[in-house]
């Protein structure tokens, strides 16, 4: 009932909090450096936040689903090496569908262990996380992989090219968001992984494959990594087995900046969204005022634990807590 | 009855019986593959072994600990890397060096303060907040290796103090000085959970939060020690290591909180707290270890030591789920 | 009783949360050696009032005495040390931890250094462990236990103080009646030591079976004290909610059709065996047993969530294997579950997606779910079965019981099932609701669904019921009419004791 009453602003900041956060933030930035504005500025940051974004799309599937993917990284490392390794073999036109359907086979194997088994989902992608590392660099025998012929390829229109003076990631990563954003609140599959994150057990009771929607939310994931794994091939044309490194947590910690909620059936796409540009923002930001790279992970530290800690509080109606 | 004190003997073995089982392969099949001469069951390669087992295992045993408590630290590895700063620059500090060797206690004084201190900033945000410790504990990772950038940039920090590096080269009884450190630590936590009302009481309040609270347990309070604590060990963790190294990368530590968190589900901790023991956990970091070591001595790629270890951490849920299955009697949920 | 000192005095107690008067100035007098009804249906205040005697909540107006001296609470272990202590109908136990650390939970005696002195901690347990004359030892594992014996604990837990008042919030939610007995005897013993017992429960039979004085709140007000001896179940309901209610057998009068449902000789491994019974259109069908009788196993079979070892369903007349879920509901078959919160609901979503969940796939214009759809089906339903709410985007978790469960039938009804099975209709929902969900059940059966209503409260069983099958440890015992059963011949068959027997 709480929720209901709350009108007017207080309500309004209770619920729209990290929308208002990003708002103020971007003012206070623009205000100290008006170039932060400026056009090529926002793109390149959205340009250079579209892999992370790409991935947190899909984990976004996954935590709504009740569950965590702290494999992405490693398997975007994966998905890069593979397809740059194909490239100089079978050429990009059948690298990039063979590398879809390699990581896609990684995300139903997964799905598989979580969805079907019931195994613990934290435990199953820290294993892989460690598991599909060591396949990477079984794949590669440890050396970096790069594209031979760097000029006579069209591979790097996804990381390079641009329609209309719009950078392909951004387009890749606009379109992706979309089209996710319509699965997520208009269908049916979209509905069910509300249902089975937010009570897995009810869900099965009205009829719910709980294990396919499960299986499908990691099916979702591969694909996003897949698909980071070619902006990232494309952009760099070459690559170290640890790309994708740590990149599993950063992305977690946008989708959690974004109001997802770490035990399932919260979350949209939009808000994983808002969550990744903040995080892109305040590192474009705190570069543009000469703090080192860094610095960002002090500041996101901060806005993360301070975003959560409001929602909690205006769902609980007291700031401070009182665990005995 | 008798079925469930079966299984629980079964879990409580089953680390052990896997390093056996390590033991007897690696042994065997070292015969035909391996690409040196030693045998791998030779003492001297055991005593290595525990040694390199010691700076995940010490924070692998606060991890227990936190874990058992229904928590968990994503931060370790931070943490771990900048006790190690903090201990190295420290005695380049002025009056430091003047001091001599007595320089070298104070380090360690410096080291093991910042990880008390920085665990208590996790611990009371968890405790304050509200927020649940995996979210915070994500935070600080990133937080806290921030914080080690900042301290010196994107350089190593190094220092080498002979001293300190005969010192964590010693052994003592045959034992090197960071297998000491890797034991005393476990033997004074396992007396810590098994025979004090702390460690009861963090059994408990993993095990049922609403219970403990109900009963009057500070809880908040209490997750604020249990994270000085697994701080403090992962500074311990550090000043053990990098005594002897003497050189630190701001990325060191990265993915140990991984490393840990593995070898204590590889000991049975369960995730959602209130069962699981450190000498249990204590066999997960030697497995792991072994495991590493075994297949560098068959002469398998360094790499596949991370998939093996990934699958078995896969395969060792799905037999624990096995274990805990009521059979056909189970719900089709 | 008079010349005696109470053991707890309540004077005006008054609680407001914003919006809501939730005790308006409540009294009443709990005499040592006594044990006290409390009354009233869901939302009169009685958890609120039991937050406030527990130190969970301070009250804005009014004055708690214990003994007569004037008292503040300021914890639940700080009224635990002035004597009040609760028995929760939810078991708040550690079940990895032994019963002692349990019984002491909180409070392990310590020597130096913060160890735990075990040798006092099993000498105290194992003295209140022999009070209670359980048959379990201090040492053993609390999660090995069974419900009945975890409940134990939690009684002794209450007693490692000498209490004055002891608070049973319904203690008997999921006992046999075997172990209600044992119950029954604690709270027996606890009145011969003079302590106060306030006994909470919507369980008319054992209230006047057990207690001595009831209280009774409605909408936050203390509406008066009876003598139990002196008072029956119609005054006591009258005083609840404030009218009169018909507790007899609501006459629908309908024909009954053919076989919809038929089972054939059905066995579940240990949980069920050779079940065998028909179902008719217009039918309402109750199962009636103890907890673990077997009832909710046959209904989760039926339901394709379990799978059966031998037998066979037959669905109108035609021979059917379930699988999941998914195939019950596509053959008809709906079962609104026994637990609401766990299994019924997922309380985050709003009333609207959890009514069109079973269905949602077939909702949808194109690829996406008709908005229109959904909302048409939530209205149609909203409006047949009275449900209130401000609107479908209401969360279903703010709902009222009786307004939740109306949610879960409805999703069913919108499915227009061939067989609906309702499994516990009215656990934890108040007496004025209760009975708009049986007329609802008579009424389905009128417009000629064949209904199987298991429930464990016997005046449902008989209040609803066309047929009732009596379940003993798996098996069904025997078969009654509503015409020929009786009270004793029921209790009979569901203790295992066979017609036959019966001298």
């Amino acid at each position: 009932m709480a929720e209901l009453t709350k009108k007017g602003l207080a309500g309004f900041l209770a619920r729209q909090g990290i929308l208002v956060a990003f708002a103020v933030f971007m003012i206070a930035f623009a205000v100290a450096n008006p170039r932060f504005i400026d056009i090529d500025n926002v793109f390149g940051v959205i340009r250079s936040s579209a892999i992370l974004g790409v991935m947190a799309l899909g984990v976004t599937f996954v935590v709504i689903g009740g569950n965590l993917d702290l494999s992405v990284g490693s398997m975007m490392s994966f998905s890069t090496i593979v397809v740059l390794d194909l490239h100089d073999k079978i050429g990009p036109a059948l690298a990039i569908p063979s590398m879809f359907a390699m990581t896609m086979a990684l995300g139903a194997f997964i799905g598989i262990l979580v969805g079907y088994l019931k195994l613990n989902s934290l435990i199953v992608t820290l294993g892989m996380l460690s598991a599909i590392h060591g396949l990477t660099l079984t794949y590669s025998g440890g050396k970096n992989m790069d594209i031979a012929d760097k000029e006579g390829t069209w591979f790097a229109v996804f990381g390079q090219g641009s329609v209309a003076g719009v950078p392909m990631p951004i387009l890749m990563f606009a379109a992706l968001a979309i089209v996710l954003s319509i699965v997520l609140s208009k269908t049916p599959f979209g509905r069910k992984v509300y249902a089975v994150g937010g009570n897995g057990i009810a869900a099965t009771f009205s009829g719910v494959p709980r294990a396919r929607v499960v299986f499908m939310t990691y099916l979702v994931s591969s694909f996003c990594v897949a698909t980071a794994g070619l902006i990232q091939a494309s952009r760099s044309m070459g690559s170290q087995n640890t790309v994708g490194q740590g990149l599993e947590l950063e992305v977690l910690a946008a989708v959690i900046l974004g109001g997802a909620s770490l035990l399932g059936g919260a979350g949209t796409i939009f808000k994983t969204v808002i969550g990744v540009l903040i995080l892109g923002f305040i590192q474009n930001g705190l570069l543009l005022m000469g703090l080192a790279f860094y610095a960002q992970y002090v500041v996101t530290w901060i806005i993360i634990i301070l975003a959560v800690w409001l929602d909690i509080a205006a769902k609980r109606g007291a700031l401070w807590s009182r665990i005995a | 009855m008798k079925n469930e004190t079966r299984v629980n003997l079964i879990k409580q073995g089953a680390i052990w019986a896997f390093i056996v089982v390590e033991l007897i392969f690696f042994s065997v099949a070292g015969e035909f593959l391996s690409v040196s001469d030693k045998a791998f069951m030779n003492f001297d390669n055991m005593l290595l072994l525990l040694k390199q087992s010691a700076p995940i295992g010490i924070i692998a045993l606060g991890m227990t600990i936190v874990m058992i408590n229904g928590n968990i630290d994503l931060s370790v590895g931070a943490t771990f890397a900048l006790a190690a700063i903090v201990l190295l620059d420290s005695m380049t500090w002025p009056f430091m060096e003047a001091l001599g060797n007595w320089a070298i206690p104070l380090a360690w004084f410096f080291a093991l303060t910042t990880g008390v201190v920085l665990g208590a900033i996790n611990g009371l945000i968890v405790w304050k907040t509200g927020v649940d410790a995996f979210i915070v504990t994500l935070g600080s990772m990133l937080g806290f290796r921030g914080l080690v950038f900042m301290y010196n940039g994107e350089q190593p920090t190094s220092h080498l103090n002979w001293t300190l590096v005969d010192f964590a080269e010693a052994q003592f009884l045959g034992l090197h000085t960071a297998t000491w450190f890797l034991l005393g630590a476990a033997l004074l936590l396992w007396l810590l959970m098994t025979k004090t009302v702390h460690g009861r009481n963090a059994y408990a309040i993993g095990n049922n939060r609403d219970a403990a609270v109900n009963a009057g347990i500070r809880v908040g309070p209490h997750f604020l020690w249990n994270f000085m604590l697994i701080g403090f060990l992962a500074a311990l963790s550090a000043v053990v290591f990098y005594s002897e190294s003497g050189s630190v990368n701001p990325n060191d530590g990265m993915l140990y909180e991984l490393w840990a968190i593995t070898a204590v589900v590889l000991g049975g901790t369960k995730l959602s707290g209130g069962y699981g023991s450190i000498v249990s956990t204590l066999g997960g970091v030697i497995a792991i270890q072994l495991l590493r070591k075994g297949l560098g001595h068959i002469g398998a790629d360094t790499e596949t030591v991370n998939l093996v270890i990934g699958l078995i951490l896969i395969a060792v849920l799905f037999l624990d789920r096995q274990l805990n299955r009521k059979g056909k009697e189970e719900l089709r949920t | 009783m008079t010349d005696k000192t109470p053991a707890l005095r309540l004077e005006g107690i008054v609680k407001t949360f914003p919006g809501v008067r939730a005790l308006d100035g409540v009294s009443f007098t709990v005499m040592p050696g006594e044990v006290h009804a409390l009354m009233g249906e869901n939302g009169a205040g009685k958890s609120t009032l039991m937050k406030v005697l527990g130190g969970i909540l301070a009250p804005n107006e009014g004055q708690i005495f214990i003994e007569e001296q004037p008292t503040i609470m300021s914890s639940p272990m700080n009224a635990k040390e002035k004597g009040v202590v609760f028995i929760h109908q939810e078991l708040s136990l550690a079940d990895e931890l032994t019963v002692a650390e349990n019984i002491f939970l909180g409070e392990l005696p310590r020597k130096s250094f913060g160890r735990v002195d075990w040798t006092t901690l099993y000498d105290q347990t194992n003295a209140i462990l022999k009070t209670l004359n359980v048959g379990f030892d201090a040492k053993k594992r609390v999660g090995d236990l069974s419900i009945a014996n975890q409940q134990m604990v939690e009684i002794a837990r209450a007693l490692t103080v000498e209490p004055r008042a002891v608070i049973f919030d319904e203690p008997t939610a999921s006992l046999t009646d075997a172990e209600k007995v044992v119950l029954f005897k604690v709270i027996e013993d606890l009145q011969s030591r003079g302590v106060g017992v306030i006994y909470i429960s919507h369980r008319m039979e054992e209230i006047f079976k057990i207690t001595d004085r009831i209280s009774v709140l409605r909408d936050g007000q203390y509406r008066g004290t009876l003598n139990t001896s002196e008072t029956n179940e119609e005054e006591v309901t009258q005083l609840m909610i404030g009218r009169t209610l018909d507790l007899s057998r609501a006459e629908v009068t309908h024909e009954t059709g053919e076989v919809a449902l038929e089972v054939r000789s059905l066995s579940c491994g240990e949980l069920f065996e050779d079940v065998s019974f028909t179902v008719r259109r217009g039918e309402v069908v109750g199962f009636y047993g103890l907890v673990g009788a077997g009832r909710t196993e046959i209904a989760e079979t039926l339901f394709g969530l379990r799978e059966p070892s031998s037998g066979t369903i037959h669905l109108s007349g035609e021979e059917v294997r379930i699988h999941s879920p998914a195939d019950a509901i596509r053959r008809g078959i709906s079962l609104v579950p026994e637990d609401r919160k766990g299994q019924g609901l997922i309380l985050g979503m709003n009333c609207r997606d959890n009514m069109t969940l079973p269905q949602v796939s077939n909702l949808t214009a194109g690829p996406f779910v008709s908005d229109g759809a959904e909302v048409a089906i939530f209205d149609q339903y909203r409006d047949k079965l009275d449900i209130r709410t401000p609107g479908w985007r209401q969360t279903v978790g703010n709902l009222s019981g009786g307004n939740q469960q109306k949610i879960v039938i409805g999703k069913w009804l919108s499915m227009h099932p061939e067989v609906l099975i309702v499994d516990e209709p009215t656990r934890g929902i108040d007496v004025g609701s209760k009975s708009e969900i049986h007329n609802l059940i008579r009424e389905l059966a009128a417009q000629g669904y064949a209904v199987i209503v298991i429930s464990s409260e016997m005046p449902e069983v008989l209040h609803v019921s066309d047929r009732i099958i009596a379940m003993f440890a798996g098996k069904v015992m025997r078969e009654f009419t509503a015409d020929e059963v009786t009270e004793d011949s029921l209790i009979q068959a569901i203790s295992g004791i066979k017609p036959d027997k019966v001298a």
